[in-house]
């Protein structure tokens, strides 16, 4: 059974057709052409498909394209503000937060979810927060800094 | 003539700095191309049916329902893809790896596959292939596996390697042995001795990107190859072997890769998307499922290992033995054999014997994983290098510093070294406030430190100036972590201009001579050297160029802070030129400029670590945390500090994650079980502390800069350090890693009852 | 597959009531979506719930909270009532998986997932929740310990679905709490978790105990010895030692990947215990 689906991604109206059993992730990605949520597992246990829906951060494998009729999607394609990176994005690069990048737009969708409900959060709230998003090459370590670095701007400091 | 290698102590401008990597936009972006982000027109989609059974005959394939199905494009079996290797005895391991002949050696074992118009039908396709297998008995345990008693794999494996070669037949494929002097003698020599004996799991590389390709081959014979692989050139090398295709025919393009510590540099289903595409006459592609990854990609190996090691009271080491007894999968591979030579490579010993055991089990094909087969050497000789520490009542660094291997030493694995960084790495850890941090109840601190050789090999480097003086560098090692960044510096050094007038370009095999893969830490060591020569040579085209603008000989034109300047008081008056005035006049000096260098990257500096750690174990549970982690490593010269860092941290992490939770789980019916992130356990961000790092730089003597690989060494200290952190908390030895909670749980329990 | 996203629960009913061949009520996905991936389910009908008024909605009265089948545990973690009324429930239900996961999964879900190792339910059971299951014949609410039966096996008929998790009325010096224990610091499956529910009179005795025990038998289990164990104590060290011991007894586990007889049946006494003092705190206890 095919489903048309109407919502909105990264601001833009978007139409897509699906099959009942495809994942949000497939439709991005093979429908819709947003590459840049990747599939790591398919089973919700490494976060590299991150997206956000209306407003809160899922694993894209777990959910339907169908579910997402009428629904907002933000995903890492539409985080910057055109050419003028989030600060989250320029922090990653300038701490050298990743390496292979794989997991990257997962992160970055991750981490700007952890700001946006606390923009002050300790070193322990950002890796509970970010605990559902595996990274296999930096040992986290920069990503943390990069996420405090970034919280600390994005609060004006 | 021979091109200098030698390091020259040169001052650096750009070398060492920590500019922003010229894949980075992409990468925060979702811009970049990863192995299963292309499509081609008309593609198909690939499946692979795998084996279910651990060991098995395959009686009859029955392909001929799935091939009916519509919307199937083709079924391929291994007649589709016929022996051509020419008795290349590890090349028709490789085949047969990739898709089973006669036998299936492991659950994951590739059968069958199909390509279909869409995945629903492919899928549909594979379960109407009907495979009748008679079920062998199976052995997937090191030890078992040894036995006399065990199914044996192949009833053609003589043990190589063992005076006189056995005439039956048995999993133990081969037999090395390094070491020096006697070790008999050093025992009796030897006020202590401990001997003791340590089993490790198997882990595996745990990239979060699985296998992707998207294979064409045309009716011209003519193929395509997209792929994630940490070499380009060897699949295409491979691929074109296996499918009896000439070489330059397939080109192969390099994705941008999702890690691969090892586990991208062999093939597993590109030839077999290829041979689909071959047969289907349309591109297919193929991406693994985290499932097949696990169960069908290599692995490393899971090893059985004793050491025995003997010590005076003044902390002399007299003698270092180990035995070592590696699997690695169905086939032969040369596991056990680093595992000998890297035992004892830390320590200078004068009676040193190491004898590996290469064996055959019903598990995936190991492939490599990040200083392959070092780490547990290492878990078991610095287990037992703390105990003899205790033993003597001598501090376990100092015992380390009094026997680490120098300058002259003869390494247990033969050369002599040049100068090394094992000695620098302890005497930094003794000094480092770490070591002298307090320590509460139920914590315990640990040290370990580790070996890897570095590798060299084939590498070639292109450098074209634009017309507008900006510099395409062109390089065929595959970036795993930042090297296009690091090699751009090292372009931006030699020519001195800036580095954002370089564009580092990874090629596809058409466009560049053969260049081994990324691994043995040869990424940024090898393609570096590469980049310093092809740059010098571009720099004498640029010189000859000047002197036809400038009108005067060209020994009269030497290169400077990248500038064409004249040298000497007759030319005073002339203008230095610039890279771009230069190139600007190209078309009327001689045509376009370039630098090309081709060379084998010999001298790869050996590299050391030593890794200090603080855990706090739950006496309740046998719950492991992590408090605080120091990697102290010699880079040689870090050419991007931030990516050395980087290479630090992740290959701690990994180790990290191999000594306290990470690991294979079979079954009795030779099923792995915890085939998925979720029950294999990779470390999580809330797992892990700030990883602090010390980078050492004592120059590589055979590299222009000084420059060591860097990326391996960092996880052959961990499950050392962390078992002797942990034996220091619970005053237990543990000896079998991962150091799990039910494992500490147990071991804490049964230290109760005695 | 066929996909519907009924508005009313009357139409869900009707639809799974009708089908032919497997339906499947899909909450939050975290579990349907991944069998499905991994082909162990094909279902013919997935019924999505989340469009049905009311059910993403959590309810206070006088009589306690009604949480909607599509509430998902993130939502839970941000009502503050239920958080303070119920620490131990909501902190399991923020426990299972990641914040990704968490946005999306329900605690109707993980108990009708019917895992012996599911977060939720032990502290639902020590919190003593009811679910409210619609079905062809109306309506039923059913103790939570009833629902599930074997591994991923309910009571639930053909037809029927959980509505509504029901939690009562938190009494006065009352207090729950829910600990598990997996290898990692996040992401796991429990290999043993213990969640306790305890109500105290004024001088800090145990009048009323609630004990529970995930993955220790096919099912979560409540633990009426190891409820008895803490009535009448103010959770001395006998009373803790009883307790624990009663636990170990109860345990049937098995040996798996996920942990070993032995280290079930000594955590959850290990587990219990730690609980029993939190909740205990909670409680009013000192």
């Amino acid at each position: 059974m095919s489903i048309q689906v109407s919502t909105t991604i990264n601001g833009d109206r978007v139409d897509f057709i699906c099959e009942a059993d495809e994942s949000l992730l497939d439709a991005l990605r093979n429908r819709v052409g947003l590459t840049g949520a990747k599939e790591g597992c398919g089973t919700g246990d490494c976060g590299a498909c991150s997206v956000s829906l209306d407003g809160r951060i899922v694993c894209s494998c777990l959910v339907l394209g169908a579910e997402a009729e009428g629904r907002g999607i933000d995903t890492i394609e539409g985080m910057s503000d055109g050419a003028i990176l989030h600060p989250l994005q320029r922090k990653f690069l300038e701490h050298g937060a990743l390496q292979c990048g794989i997991c990257t737009p997962g992160f970055l969708m991750a981490a700007q979810a952890v700001l946006k409900k606390n923009p002050n959060p300790s070193e322990e709230e950002i890796r509970f927060g970010l605990a559902g998003n595996l990274c296999r090459c930096t040992g986290y370590d920069k990503i943390v800094r990069a996420v405090q670095d970034a919280a600390l701007e994005m609060r004006g400091a | 003539m021979p091109l200098d290698t030698a390091f020259t102590g040169q001052k650096f401008a750009s070398v060492g700095t920590r500019p922003i990597r010229p894949d980075g936009i992409d990468k925060v972006t979702g811009r970049a191309r990863y192995g299963a982000d292309t499509t081609a027109p008309g593609q198909l989609v690939g499946l692979i049916l795998r084996s279910p059974h651990a060991h098995a005959r395959i009686k009859k394939i029955d392909i001929s329902k799935a091939e009916k199905l519509p919307g199937v494009k083709a079924v391929l079996t291994s007649a589709d893809l016929p022996d051509l290797t020419e008795g290349d005895k590890s090349m028709f391991d490789v085949l047969e790896n990739c898709m089973a002949r006669t036998t299936v050696f492991y659950e994951g074992h590739a059968v069958a596959a199909v390509a279909a118009i869409d995945a629903k039908t492919a899928k549909q396709a594979l379960k109407l292939i009907k495979v009748d297998y008679e079920i062998l008995p199976h052995v997937t345990d090191v030890d078992e596996a040894m036995s006399p008693k065990a199914p044996v794999l192949h009833p053609k494996m003589f043990t190589i390697g063992m005076e006189p070669r056995p005439k039956k037949a048995s999993n133990i494929a081969k037999r090395t042995e390094y070491g020096h002097g006697d070790v008999e003698a050093g025992f009796a020599e030897a006020d202590h001795i401990i001997k003791e004996s340590f089993k490790t799991e198997q882990t595996h590389q745990g990239y979060i990107e699985p296998h992707a390709c998207l294979a064409t081959i045309g009716p011209d014979g003519q193929g395509e190859l997209w792929v994630c692989t940490q070499g380009h050139f060897v699949y295409r090398n491979t691929c074109a072997q296996l499918l009896g295709m000439d070489v330059a025919k397939l080109k192969v393009t390099a994705s941008e890769i999702g890690g691969g510590f090892g586990g991208k540099t062999h093939v597993w289903a590109e030839p077999v998307a290829l041979a689909l595409s071959r047969k289907a006459n349309r591109p297919v592609k193929i991406v693994m499922s985290r499932e097949e990854v696990f169960r069908a990609s290599g692995p490393t190996s899971s090893t059985s290992i004793d050491v025995k090691i003997g010590v005076k009271n003044d902390g002399t080491i007299t003698a270092a033995q180990a035995e070592l007894r590696y699997q690695g999968g169905p086939y032969l591979g040369m596991w056990a054999e680093l595992g000998a030579m890297t035992s004892f490579a830390c320590y200078d010993l004068k009676n040193v014997k190491s004898v590996g055991y290469e064996v055959l089990v019903n598990r995936p094909k190991v492939a490599a994983y990040r200083a392959p087969s070092a780490p547990m050497a290492a878990f078991a000789v610095e287990s037992v290098i703390d105990d003899l520490a205790r033993k003597i009542g001598m501090d376990p660094i100092a015992f380390r510093i009094k026997n680490a291997a120098k300058q002259g030493t003869k390494s247990s694995y033969g050369p002599v070294y040049g100068p090394i960084g094992i000695g620098p790495t302890l005497e930094a850890a003794q000094n480092h406030p770490h070591m002298k941090a307090p320590l509460g109840k139920n914590q315990g601190r640990g040290m370990a430190c580790g070996f890897w050789f570095n590798f060299g090999g084939q590498t070639c480097t292109d450098i074209n100036i634009g017309i507008d003086g900006t510099v395409s560098l062109t390089v065929g090692t595959i970036d795993v972590g930042g090297s296009r960044a690091a090699l751009s510096l090292v372009a931006a050094e030699e020519l001195g201009v800036p580095y954002s007038q370089i564009k580092c370009n990874i090629a596809d095999t058409g466009s560049l001579g053969h260049n081994d893969m990324t691994d043995g830490s040869r990424g940024t060591f090898s393609s570096s050297m590469a980049t310093v020569f092809a740059a010098r040579n571009a720099i004498k085209v640029l010189r000859d160029r000047a002197a036809q603008m400038m009108e005067i000989p060209v020994d009269d034109v030497v290169w400077e802070d990248g500038h064409a300047k004249a040298k000497g008081d007759s030319h005073g008056n002339l203008a230095p030129l610039s890279l771009k005035d230069i190139a600007a006049a190209a078309g009327n000096t001689g045509g376009p400029i370039a630098g090309h260098n081709e060379i084998v990257a010999d001298g790869a500096g050996v590299s050391f670590a030593t890794h200090i750690c603080d855990v706090e174990v739950d006496p309740e549970t046998g719950s492991t945390k992590v408090l605080r982690y120091t990697v102290i490593q010699d880079a040689g010269k870090a050419v991007h500090p931030t990516y050395v860092e980087g290479q630090y941290q992740g290959g701690a992490a990994q180790g990290i994650g191999w000594a306290l939770n990470e690991e294979y789980i079979y079954g009795k019916d030779g099923r792995l079980q915890n085939a998925g992130f979720l029950d294999y356990r990779m470390p999580v961000c809330s797992d892990l502390p700030f990883i602090d790092t010390v980078i050492l730089e004592i120059p590589n003597p055979n590299h222009p800069y000084g420059v060591r690989g860097v990326g391996e060494t960092s996880i052959v200290p961990p499950l050392g350090a962390i078992g002797n952190a942990v034996s220091n908390a619970i005053g237990i030895r543990m000896n079998h890693a991962p150091m799990s909670p039910p494992r500490i749980l147990k071991a804490i329990e049964g230290a109760k009852k005695h | 597959m066929q996909y519907a996203a009924p508005d009313t629960t009357k139409a869900a009913v009707a639809l799974l009531a009708k089908a032919k061949g497997s339906a499947y009520v899909l909450a939050g996905g975290s579990d349907l979506l991944v069998r499905m991936r991994g082909g162990y389910l094909e279902p013919d009908l997935v019924v999505d719930i989340k469009r049905i008024k009311g059910m993403r909605e959590i309810k206070k009265s006088a009589s306690g909270f009604s949480i909607g089948a599509a509430v998902s545990c993130a939502e839970m973690g941000e009502n503050a009532g239920l958080r303070k009324a119920w620490p131990g429930v909501v902190e399991a239900a923020n426990l299972i998986g990641s914040k990704q996961v968490q946005s999306r999964c329900t605690i109707a879900g993980n108990l009708c997932n019917a895992s012996p190792a599911a977060d939720s339910v032990p502290a639902m059971m020590a919190a003593g929740a009811k679910a409210v299951i619609a079905g062809p014949k109306g309506r039923r609410t059913v103790p939570v310990e009833q629902i599930p039966v074997s591994p991923g096996k309910t009571i639930l008929k053909k037809g029927e679905f959980i509505e509504a998790i029901q939690l009562p009325a938190k009494q006065p010096r009352s207090g729950d709490a829910y600990l598990r224990f997996i290898p990692r610091s996040e992401m796991d499956i429990a290999v043993v978790s213990a969640g306790i529910n305890l109500t105290l009179d004024s001088k800090g005795v145990v009048t009323a105990a609630r004990v529970a025990l995930g993955a220790v038998a096919p099912t979560v289990i409540l633990v009426g010895a190891a409820a008895k164990a803490l009535i009448g104590s103010k959770l001395d060290d006998a009373a803790l030692e009883k307790l624990g011991q009663a636990c170990s007894a109860a345990c049937r586990p098995i040996d798996d990947k996920r942990g070993t007889i032995e280290f079930r049946t000594k955590v959850a006494s290990v587990l219990a215990r730690r609980a029993a003092k939190i909740a205990y705190g909670r409680a009013g206890g000192k």
